[in-house]
């Protein structure tokens, strides 16, 4: 056990339909603006017909461990949060756009008010004891929010024995979305 | 007055803008401003109304969160058995139906002067006179025959009550003759009971499911995807015959890219491995079904290699398919799906279905086929006696259901009915009829200009309002009490509130006011309760229950019920023989087919393909269609027309351009849609979503995005039997663009 929090997301591809229910939650329990979304949805296809394989994802912020984002904000306004996300300073943000160069996962836009935005995983929620908008409304429980510095049973038993990976570890961001692959053969 | 062919009484008139909400410069944006560091996000503040949603059919239950009297977030409710706390969508999207800036916002009524037809803004009693008058006297001259509604959506239980007060009971739902209708009959006919909401599968518990063309997670039924994700990862196999690479084909052990018309000879097919190689339960088929000898004669020729000549799909792969089912029977079942009605041989394809259920002993066992319960809510004493008209049903089919008072016809019937001129009088509730899949749009149009007067209720300035004669603008679901619902069945039986979470908007009102305005313009009293709030507490209080106590939690539900069956015990079903009906007696008696027949298709005249539809997660057709919120993600803008890579490359055709759509009966898509070049596809089938192209520029978000699928719907195939509507017998060509 660790009293300090490391709070990121296991999730389950197997499961996932690329429905959208997580983007559109999103944005209404934060207000994000038309025309933007703090987190998408990707269907990727693979194979050649008709032997053709398919993973859908939710995707987000990666509320890295080594961020990018942090490490080239010039007003130190992208940060560390004491329970393991990244979140941003608004009031010093400036703008400038040198965390969505710095970014390899492309999971920050400007808000039209100036200021760069992203998945904050609902860090308002998880002070109150609640899981994201987006874990709270998934109909296929895809979407997992864990604590990586204390990973409960449930999350064990559903890592156990599957292909789990990360994306772009070759970058060294030790990123805190952990995968479940679309590939993995039914009850693995 | 004439009714010549050439007659037409009623041109489309655009809606002008001003009778519209969108003056009060609404947008969608739910929330508050943002202002620099201070994100106000969070519940602070606000209220939750627990309701239930309208933006499917499947109703699950809502938790809408309230804020300085503007909803401004939509989550599923925990209390809700279909939802479980979670929501697809469409579902988060009401706060775009409630906050468009095209609702209706005031009653019209249609003027002419000099020639020119155009809507009037009126009072509520003007035109609630208007059509009260209008209704009244073609029953008075013609009779209530005269007389029929087309309806979707859970507020028109107060319109027929309403017409019931003057005798009219035809009443029709084009959802049920493309959707639900053929596999409600099909169970009718082998279970001796209708199928339901959600489907009687055991999908959690289920080891081995097999889907036909049905698309869940594309299709977003809610409670449906949750068990299909359990069954996932509690291991379960998933089997997916689709001509598409859908996205449950993505899922799959075995994807099978059928050919499309096939599916009923894949079943024989699948039926003959079961039966000569001894795989089906034997024991369930000697003492709980009848016919097997007759099916067995009728599945002999259907071997494996003459299965796999029709359907493409190899032998083998049907021989392993078929010999896995049974191992994992009776956890094992073949789904029935939903938009079931393709070539008009549903009920039998269905029926197949069923056949192919039962074969394996899966009836009312774990993971197999079950049969949920609903909430038994005692409906109150009668104001008057039911007269007889309301056990007639209309349809000319022999088995269209004659026992649903609210589905006495099939739609198809009302608008030929309607064209022939026996129809006089229609009121359209919630129905886009010149978008919805009935007999094409021409005949819906053609439908609505003949009648001497038109009636629609709606939300927004769908193209069917301007046709209409009045339009009454209803509130939406997210402002209205409605009936209750307890008429879905599932594992814990429950009963369900809509009630209003915000004041109706505008001049809008909601359906029980409006239904109960008309019915007391014709002088008759005490036909609705005093209040919608009373009627609905009486009700309840039947139960012992009331409305303070369900407006807590918007739903009542009773413990889990027990679904499976007990060895040795009879299963007294309603069937004529009490048992499963492999050949159906009734059919036969009634000169069709008693067990079902492969039948095979049209095929595509040269260079054109079979138009496949089907549908996004987060749209429902009509009633998202101009949905800003949903509408606001990339993949939900517009449709696309998926092409295979090799007819692609036939037509030289690129992914993302735009082409026009022919049919076989030279019609154009009215709007260019976006090419998506895929190997998802068969090469003999194209795919678009359905709900989009609209015409009505009123609609300001969704006019003219992407192509509209009924308009290049030239033929139907009816359902001889139960009288549903197919229309995959259309086939589409490309124009390019610079041609068009």
């Amino acid at each position: 056990m660790s009293n300090k929090k490391n709070y990121g997301m296991v999730i389950d591809t197997r499961v996932c339909v690329a429905c959208s229910a997580c983007v559109y939650a999103c944005k209404q329990e934060n207000n994000v603006p038309e025309g933007y979304c703090r987190d998408w949805v990707v269907q990727e296809t693979g194979g050649e017909y008709p032997k053709l394989t398919m993973e859908n994802r939710s995707e987000r912020c990666q509320h890295c461990d080594n961020a990018p984002c942090v490490t080239y904000c010039p007003t130190r306004a992208s940060h560390y949060a004491e329970d393991g996300t990244v979140q941003i300073n608004r009031s010093i943000c400036t703008g400038c756009k040198a965390c969505l160069a710095a970014c390899p996962y492309d999971a920050r836009f400007v808000n039209p008010e100036g200021f760069a935005d992203k998945c904050s995983l609902c860090q308002h929620r998880i002070k109150q004891g609640l899981e994201t908008a987006c874990v709270s409304i998934c109909p296929t429980g895809s979407l997992n929010l864990v604590d990586f510095n204390n990973i409960d049973q449930k999350t064990k038993q559903l890592l156990s024995g599957k292909v789990v990976y990360r994306q772009k570890e070759h970058a060294g961001t030790e990123p805190n979305l952990r995968w479940i692959s679309a590939s993995n053969k039914p009850g693995a | 007055m004439s009714h010549g062919k050439n007659f037409s009484r009623r041109d489309f008139i655009k809606i002008s803008s001003i009778f519209l909400a969108g003056s009060a410069a609404m947008t969608t944006a739910t929330g508050h401003a943002f202002s620099g560091a201070d994100d106000k996000v969070g519940d602070e503040g606000s209220r939750v109304v627990y309701s239930f949603c309208e933006h499917c059919f499947w109703r699950c239950g809502i938790a809408a969160h309230v804020r300085d009297g503007k909803v401004y977030k939509i989550t599923g409710s925990e209390h809700h058995p279909l939802s479980q706390g979670k929501l697809c969508p469409r579902g988060t999207g009401g706060t775009g139906l409630l906050y468009d800036p095209d609702r209706l916002a005031h009653p019209l009524i249609r003027e002419t002067k000099g020639g020119r037809q155009f809507y009037r803004k009126a009072s509520w009693d003007e035109a609630i006179s208007l059509v009260a008058e209008k209704l009244w006297n073609i029953k008075e001259e013609n009779g209530p025959g005269a007389l029929a509604m087309l309806n979707h959506g859970y507020g028109v239980s107060f319109f027929k009550n309403m017409l019931s007060q003057i005798g009219v009971n035809k009443i029709a739902k084009p959802s049920y003759d493309l959707c639900c209708g053929p596999a409600r009959q099909a169970s009718v006919l082998t279970y001796g009971y209708p199928s339901d909401t959600p489907e009687g599968f055991d999908i959690k518990n289920s080891k081995y499911m097999m889907f036909f063309g049905t698309h869940f997670g594309e299709n977003m039924h809610n409670t449906a995807v949750q068990e299909i994700s359990d069954g996932i990862r509690n291991g379960a196999k998933i089997v997916v015959f689709d001509p598409r690479f859908s996205t449950l084909a993505g899922k799959a052990e075995h994807w099978l890219p059928i050919r499309p018309g096939t599916d009923i000879a894949m079943m024989q097919g699948l039926m003959h491995v079961l039966i000569t190689e001894n795989l089906y339960d034997k024991s369930f088929v000697e003492a709980h079904t009848v016919g097997f000898a007759e099916l067995r004669d009728s599945v002999m020729e259907m071997t494996p290699e003459k299965a796999a000549e029709i359907t493409e799909i190899p032998a083998d792969a049907i021989r392993t398919i078929a010999r896995e089912y049974a191992y994992h029977a009776p956890a094992a079942f073949v789904h029935s799906g939903r938009r079931t009605n393709w070539y008009g041989d549903a009920l039998q394809r269905i029926r197949a279905i069923h056949i192919l259920n039962a074969l394996v002993g899966n009836f009312w066992m774990p993971g197999g086929v079950v049969a949920f319960k609903k909430f038994p809510l005692v409906q109150p004493p009668a104001a008057h006696e039911h007269p007889a008209y309301e056990k007639e049903a209309y349809s000319k089919y022999p088995f269209f259901p004659q026992d649903e008072p609210s589905n006495t016809i099939t739609s198809h019937e009302i608008i030929e009915d309607t064209i022939a001129g026996k129809i006089k009088g229609l009121l359209i509730y919630g129905v886009n009829l010149p978008e919805t899949m009935t007999l094409g749009r021409d005949k819906a149009i053609e439908a609505m200009k003949k009648a001497e007067f038109v009636v629609a209720v709606d939300v927004l300035p769908a193209e069917v309002t301007g046709y209409a004669d009045v339009v009454l603008p209803e509130c939406t679901y997210l402002e209205r009490y409605d009936d209750l619902d307890n008429g879905r069945a599932f594992r814990t039986p429950f009963v369900a509130l809509r009630q209003p979470a915000v004041p109706p908007m505008y001049d809008s009102r909601p359906g029980n006011e409006i239904a109960k305005m008309i019915t007391e313009k014709w002088g008759i009293h005490g036909a609705f309760p005093p209040s919608v709030e009373k009627g609905l507490d009486r009700k309840l209080r039947l139960v012992g229950s009331s409305l303070e106590e369900i407006k807590k939690k918007g739903v009542l539900v009773m413990p889990e019920t027990d679904l499976y069956r007990k060895p040795g015990e009879p299963l007294n079903l309603k069937t004529p023989s009490g048992k499963v009906e492999l050949a159906s007696a009734q059919l036969k008696a009634a000169g069709f087919d008693a067990v079902p027949k492969y039948a095979p298709q049209p095929e595509a005249p040269a260079g054109f393909y079979r138009m496949l539809t089907g549908r996004k997660p987060m749209l429902t057709f009509g009633r998202t269609a101009n949905n800003r919120f949903l509408g606001d993600l990339a993949t939900a803008k517009e449709n696309e027309v998926w092409v295979s890579d090799r007819i692609a490359e036939k037509h030289s055709l690129q992914n993302g351009e735009y082409v026009r759509l022919k049919n076989q009966n030279g019609v154009v898509s009215e709007f260019p849609v976006k090419v998506k070049v895929t190997q998802r596809i068969r090469t003999d089938a194209v795919y678009m979503v359905h709900g989009f192209g609209h015409s009505s520029a009123k609609l300001t978000w969704a006019y003219k995005r992407g192509a509209s699928h009924n308009q290049l719907i030239s033929r139907t195939d009816i359902d001889p039997a139960m009288g549903g509507v197919g229309f995959q017998n259309n086939f589409v060509t490309f124009i390019k663009e610079a041609q068009a």
